[in-house]
């Protein structure tokens, strides 16, 4: 404040006041508040609601009593949120592992033709979901591959991957997984790049081999990274719907084998909007705050382990 | 980095050096990654039943039929003019309105101003999918569904928190006797702005715009729930619409597939290092 009162001084309009500047402010926040910050906060509050457009009615909680007790509801509901866990699991194994270990691969700097693999490793992730998933979709049907794996001795492939509730879960995570294999490995690349050379130079003259360089040296060190990772995927996840959609359908199908929260929500809160089923926008955005609060409950803490101190 | 000549060097450190393993894991992914491409393009240029008794190799006959049966139905180049005004459109506004409150943000600095910065930025950590259901109800209200332009202001919201957060970083880093000597100069601030601060600008808005313009470009969500009307719908709803059409010729399917995905993969191929580094900062926000 003192500064820009004797500034002032100097020039009143060198320093223009802060109305001034809330000019230029003005055209981002507009859109900013009305299409970002206030849907989320009225999402939270429609779910204390019943009802459709322009005839809504407070409920209280009862939108979330029928969620977790009503049986239809709360089967489909717990249904989807183990799928989404699982799905996530696969991500944090499958997905963010193979990261790790193509990163530590990408970043030794006497391999060769680093770049050409990162620019394949991130070639799908460039793709639409929409595409990859219709593409993998015929790719795993039996009907267009089953002869030519028959006849290559490799039959026992051609299966219904996709239709078989055991397999399909699994199949669309892996696909998910495909697709976004590029982002965690360019993340713990650009961490890895930061590790000191001199200090992983050093540690192995003592005697340390790589598992241990890797452990004990860069893995402490891109900690912060490992986190965001995992904050990313779990965000992802319980967002995922497009990979669902296209694979199988808005259903989870088979038998709701591949129902996650993201299709559970799409189908509660917004399917009913087309004239074949009554869309009920309160439960739907019951499950958007719940996903919504459990988003916060593992994000803050997940942040809090790897960002702070050491 | 020690630099050894190569003389110096053992023959063991030499077959060391070479990362046998490494190379066997990262060829065997590269594999796993191009396969499902390759097979999306060979077969595209096949007939619908010659996919089934050679799906794995090049076409015996090549067959362009797909592409142009696809390209002349019409609908398919509506879907992708619709996707480029909507993206185009949105990125324009994105940058823009960004660069406008960078310029404030860089220079007005209060109590108020980091409470605006702090809250606007918040967004990029926020899935706004969660708030489906009151947009549906907002655009509605407006008068936009089924229309392109619903989605504009949707993915506006969604760029403008990236947009201020990366350009304001970057126009802090400006020195202010750049923009102040325009302004002593006696040009009215919006001059300055224009002539002087969008072009040094320049390098970060680029970043912005790879930044978002994979997730405007392939997004599905939002354009499945406000348009239904066939005329107005965007690539990818088109393509879906066009899957089910086409679902007994698989060959049509994977040409579509194909013509969908080439311009991100030509824009990809062209400029890599910065999609990487714009989508894998771009993955932070969620």
């Amino acid at each position: 404040m003192q500064q820009s009162k004797s500034l002032r001084k100097f020039g009143a309009s060198l320093r223009p006041s802060g109305w001034y500047w809330m000019l230029y402010l003005l055209p981002g926040l507009l859109i900013y508040v009305v299409f970002m910050a206030y849907p989320l906060i009225a999402s939270i509050q429609l779910s204390f609601y019943t009802g459709s457009f322009g005839n809504r009615t407070f409920v209280g909680f009862q939108n979330y009593i029928t969620l977790f007790t009503d049986p239809t509801h709360s089967s489909r509901f717990f249904n989807a949120f183990g799928h989404t866990w699982i799905f996530f699991a696969i991500h944090m194994v499958v997905q963010n592992m193979l990261g790790i270990l193509f990163a530590v691969m990408l970043t030794n700097r006497t391999m060769r033709g680093r770049s050409i693999y990162q620019t394949i490793i991130f070639l799908p992730t460039t793709l639409a979901v929409v595409v990859t998933g219709y593409l993998w979709k015929l790719i795993l049907s039996p009907v267009w591959t089953g002869d030519i794996l028959a006849s290559m001795g490799l039959g026992f492939l051609a299966q219904p991957w996709l239709g078989n509730e055991s397999t399909a879960l699994v199949c669309v995570a892996l696909v998910s997984c495909w697709q976004w294999m590029g982002i965690p490995t360019m993340m713990f690349v650009a961490a890895l790049q930061g590790v000191s050379e001199e200090l992983i130079e050093a540690s192995s003259l003592e005697g340390a081999n790589s598992w241990h360089i890797f452990r004990h040296i860069k893995l402490p060190l891109i900690k912060p990274v490992v986190g965001i990772v995992t904050i990313l995927t779990f965000v992802n996840n319980f967002n995922a719907f497009d990979v669902v959609y296209s694979m199988e359908n808005a259903n989870g199908a088979p038998n709701y084998a591949t129902d996650l929260i993201g299709t559970l929500f799409y189908r509660v809160g917004i399917a009913g909007q087309h004239p074949v089923a009554i869309a009920d926008a309160g439960l739907g955005a019951t499950i958007a705050t719940i996903t919504f609060l459990m988003l916060s409950i593992f994000v803050i803490p997940t942040l809090i382990k790897t960002q702070g101190g050491d | 980095m020690l630099k050894t000549k190569p003389e110096k060097r053992t023959r063991s450190m030499k077959v060391a050096n070479m990362h046998i393993p490494s190379h066997l894991v990262l060829l065997l992914w590269s594999f796993i990654a191009l396969f499902p491409i390759w097979v999306l393009v060979v077969n595209s240029f096949k007939t619908r039943l010659s996919i089934y008794s050679n799906p794995f190799w090049l076409p015996t006959k090549w067959n362009f039929k797909n592409y142009s049966d696809v390209l002349k139905s019409g609908d398919f180049l509506r879907y992708f003019q619709n996707s480029l005004i909507v993206v185009i459109l949105s990125l324009a506004i994105v940058l823009i309105v960004g660069a406008l409150a960078a310029y404030a943000l860089a220079n007005w600095k209060s109590k108020l101003s980091s409470g605006i910065y702090f809250f606007m930025i918040a967004g990029m950590m926020l899935p706004i999918k969660i708030a489906s259901i009151r947009l549906l109800d907002l655009i509605k209200g407006l008068g936009l569904l089924n229309t392109i332009w619903s989605l504009v202001p949707i993915y506006c919201a969604m760029g403008i928190p990236i947009s201020v957060f990366v350009l304001t970083a970057f126009m802090r880093g400006v020195p202010a006797e750049l923009t102040e000597s325009g302004f002593i100069d006696g040009a009215s601030r919006l001059k300055v702005f224009r002539v002087i601060v969008l072009p040094l600008l320049k390098p970060a808005m680029a970043t912005v715009a790879i930044y978002n313009l994979v997730p405007f470009w392939n997004d599905l969500w939002f354009p499945l729930i406000f348009i239904s009307d066939e005329k107005n719908k965007t690539l990818l709803l088109g393509v879906t619409r066009l899957f089910g059409q086409y679902q007994t010729d698989w060959s049509k399917v994977l040409a579509v597939l194909a013509l969908s995905a080439l311009p991100v993969i030509a824009l990809y191929l062209m400029m890599s290092k910065q999609f990487i580094k714009g989508l894998t900062a771009g993955a932070v926000k969620g």
